[in-house]
């Protein structure tokens, strides 16, 4: 077999919480380290994982920046810290005295593909939440806007813009499905969505494969926390409009937020982090609530809402406000 | 004396720096810096107080359950909320779950690597320690990730998923557990112990939580090869370097307790500062006077605490505040904690070499194996088709505090609430505790402490002896700040 040369991996952390990473070392089938060996990945360099500290950290990355070593795929995790007063002062990488949002800038110059994973890398994120004291941003957008640390226009040599991997946090699979069709050439921009995050998950909505479907199509909605019903209708679940795989592919082994008993937030969503209303709440007019799900005509939605809360079973109704199920499929309520 | 700037630190989460003076091939004096902010206190103001439940967790991707469960804390405190026995149980066990993920991560991939290093090459035990610990490379990493990954099934099945779960609720935990659910979780559970005893220990759990004695851990530290267990192949390097002369701290050691199960903790509350003493959360203060923060004079009680920064302020030199109780610097994480708690091995280590990286090592390996015992019996007491979550209005002005333990030590939220949003919320995390800065009395904080005396040796631009000690305390810089 030929070998093939190794792409060269280095991974930076800024605004955000690490979770991404967190959340990336519980890969499973394969784990993580089989995932870049499969791949043909070199990890340069990873907060959690390398040897490398301090200075021989900085030395690498100044010879990035001088050209000795490539840099086929820069990934960063957490957003591009700008404040306070644009000194960028927020994030000033430790033992370098200059701050991470220049650091980011000069490396990304260098790389062939640049990848933010996470809403906070690709958006802003949480990071940019509750009036965005540290003037955060991500790497090609700010919020749902173009722009953000690179530019609207930015393409990488490799003619693809800044790969999104949104999520807060992702899905381990999300990122190294990603991270294996860029090492083999197969991601083109066509693969890639409106926000150029990954098509291979965010072409579905949470709403697929929820297991709380049935109290969806009967309007069996839940009240309270730990209730078994649909949490569209009063516990601001905005899974019918969220795009990304959760319900399908599943995590931690079997779980995913509506699984666990809470509503999707849309964390994949540029700007989530601020819905405009207290996020376990429905914000609803006259009744109905205010976002309806994608694609579904409004008027078409109150006529089968209605339709269907007439016709629902009592073993729905009655189900949908308990923490358990009380009635059995074929049975009647006792 | 020659000044010099250590960092980024990597392996501890998030970023850090450390300054050092250093003379005669030692640190005399240290400073330590977290340099990043986010303003997570400034974010919360205004906002409905159960938003805290979707913020806090992303504070911290390795403290997500820690934030959540210490923000559900608060809330309930101001609610007057309590939880059903099942929805105390479902939250210990998730927390539980998070807290020993943390301490297998920290020992695995955060911690053991530095024996790896070429500084050590020419030590007898150096190849040992390079085919099992090297990072990346070794063969620890590769048969650990797996180990950590389906350990993390039981967030999957118990609160949807981790990091940023939104399952532990004032009231309890929004997914309530059947009898199957029950059953995979103490599979699950049995599956890690079985891990933890072939492996970490080479030994049964309960021979592990018996040992009572320094000497009694020396002797069973002999009785089996070094690399026999991963446990013994530290005890043998560390017995190797004396790693219980390095970091010694001030020995003042808090803890919020740990994992209530019907009024009483696991774990229980309390500082122990050459003795026993109980602990008063109103004695707890953060002050600001070396950094990067204003408005604020003096020490304040966490619910009259500001949270204003400004990059140019004399004589600052970190986002982190200081925190203090009843005005004294305090160590927090497991060593903290089992020393309260009063287990008897961790008594005698303290008692002969104080807070110490070994010890903190010990300490957190031994927690695990105590924790895991517990988990069981947690998993029997559930009951299924009981409730998990009760329910409680928010009230229009209150104010709360939850004060928990995550796996590296005392974590305390502060919100007050005001015509149904939240006025104030301030958090204090525990590397606040570790990692503070000095104090207007000039009184470092405990790594500044600890790290005085530190060995450097010829040549070393980045001293592994303070890499060590940095990381004995599984440190966890996004929290610090958030």
């Amino acid at each position: 077999m030929e070998k093939k040369e190794s792409m060269k991996l280095l991974w930076l952390q800024s605004g955000g919480c690490g979770g991404c990473s967190l959340s990336l070392l519980g890969a499973e089938s394969p784990d993580l380290l089989t995932t870049l060996d499969a791949a043909g990945i070199e990890l340069l360099w990873h907060p959690a994982l390398s040897e490398r500290c301090g200075g021989d950290l900085l030395g690498l990355l100044q010879s990035i920046l001088d050209g000795a070593v490539r840099l086929d795929l820069l990934c960063l995790e957490g957003a591009v810290v700008r404040g306070p007063n644009g000194s960028g002062l927020f994030h000033v990488l430790a033992g370098s005295g200059r701050p991470m949002r220049d650091w980011i800038g000069a490396l990304a110059a260098r790389a062939r593909q640049v990848v933010a994973v996470g809403s906070c890398a690709a958006f802003g994120g949480i990071s940019a939440g509750g009036g965005n004291p540290g003037d955060v941003c991500g790497l090609q957008y700010e919020g749902a806007r173009r722009g953000g640390l690179l530019g609207g226009s930015y393409l990488g040599p490799g003619g693809l813009p800044v790969i999104n991997i949104a999520g807060c946090p992702t899905h381990p699979d999300w990122v190294c499905e990603t991270l294996v069709q860029i090492a083999r050439g197969d991601l083109g921009s066509e693969r890639l969505d409106e926000f150029n995050r990954p098509r291979s998950y965010a072409d579905h909505l949470v709403h697929h494969g929820c297991p709380r479907n049935e109290f969806y199509e009967f309007k069996a909605s839940a009240v309270n926390p730990s209730e078994l019903g649909c949490l569209m209708e009063h516990m601001g679940c905005l899974g019918t409009q969220a795009r990304a795989d959760c319900n399908i592919r599943l995590w931690n082994g079997g779980g995913s937020c509506l699984r666990g008993g809470y509503a999707c937030i849309n964390c994949t969503q540029p700007g989530f982090e601020e819905p405009g209303h207290p996020f376990t709440e429905t914000p609803k007019i006259a009744g109905i609530p205010v976002g309806l799900p994608t694609d579904m005509p409004k008027a078409w939605f109150v006529a089968l809402a209605s339709l269907a809360k007439a016709a629902t079973p009592e073993r729905l109704r009655d189900n949908a406000r308990a923490d358990h199920i009380r009635v059995t499929p074929g049975k009647r309520a006792p | 004396m020659s000044r010099r700037i250590v960092g980024p630190f990597n392996r501890v989460e998030g970023d850090l720096e450390v300054q050092l003076e250093t003379a005669d091939g030692q640190v005399r004096d240290a400073w330590v810096v977290a340099p990043m902010y986010r303003g997570f206190e400034q974010m919360l103001q205004g906002r409905a107080p159960l938003d805290a439940l979707v913020y806090v967790p992303r504070i911290c991707g390795i403290c997500s359950v820690s934030q959540s469960l210490a923000a559900a804390r608060a809330i309930a405190g101001a609610q007057g909320l309590a939880m059903p026995p099942n929805g105390e149980l479902a939250t210990n066990l998730i927390l539980a779950t998070e807290n020993l993920a943390d301490h297998l991560t920290h020992f695995y991939l955060f911690f053991m690597p530095d024996f790896a290093r070429e500084a050590y090459r020419g030590q007898p035990w150096f190849s040992g320690a390079l085919e099992r610990f090297r990072a990346l490379q070794g063969a620890a990493a590769r048969q650990v990730l797996p180990v950590r990954a389906e350990w993390l099934h039981l967030t999957g099945l118990l609160a949807g998923r981790w990091p940023h779960s939104l399952a532990l609720q004032p009231g309890g935990t929004s997914r309530s557990i059947e009898h199957q659910e029950r059953a995979r979780a103490g599979t699950l559970i049995h599956a890690f112990r079985r891990f933890l005893e072939q492996t970490l220990f080479g030994d049964d759990l309960e021979s592990v939580v018996a040992l009572d004695s320094a000497d009694a851990l020396a002797s069973w530290a002999r009785a089996a090869p070094p690399r026999s267990s991963d446990f013994r192949h530290f005890l043998h390097i560390s017995d190797a370097l004396g790693l219980e002369r390095l970091g010694r701290g001030a020995d003042r050691f808090m803890s919020f307790g740990a994992y209530p199960r019907e009024g009483r903790t696991r774990f229980r509350p309390g500082v122990w500062a050459g003795g026993d003493a109980p602990l008063d959360p109103g004695g707890i203060s953060e002050e600001i006077s070396h950094s990067w923060m204003h408005h604020q004079s003096g020490p304040r009680h966490p619910y009259e605490g500001v949270t204003l920064p400004s990059a140019e302020q004399p004589g600052a030199y970190t986002w982190c505040k200081a925190p203090r109780l009843d005005g004294e610097v305090m160590e927090v994480g497991a060593l903290a904690r089992q020393m309260v708690d009063g287990h008897p091995l961790i008594r005698d280590l303290v008692a002969r070499g104080g807070g110490n990286v070994h010890n903190r090592v010990v300490a957190r390996l031994l927690e695990s194996a105590l924790v895991v015992l517990e988990m069981d019996r947690w998993v029997r007491a559930i009951r299924p088709g009981e409730p998990f979550c009760l329910q409680g209005r928010l009230p229009e002005e209150a104010q709360g505090h939850g004060m928990i333990e995550a796996a590296r030590g005392s974590l305390g939220h502060w919100v007050r609430i005001k015509r149904g949003r939240i006025l104030n919320y301030q958090i204090i995390a525990p590397t606040t505790w570790n990692f503070s800065p000095r104090d207007a009395a000039g009184v470092p904080g405990a790594l500044e402490q600890v790290l005085r005396g530190a060995p450097i040796q010829e040549g070393e631009r980045d001293p592994v002896a303070v890499q060590h000690i940095v990381r004995s305390f599984d440190p966890c810089m996004v929290c610090t700040v958030h």
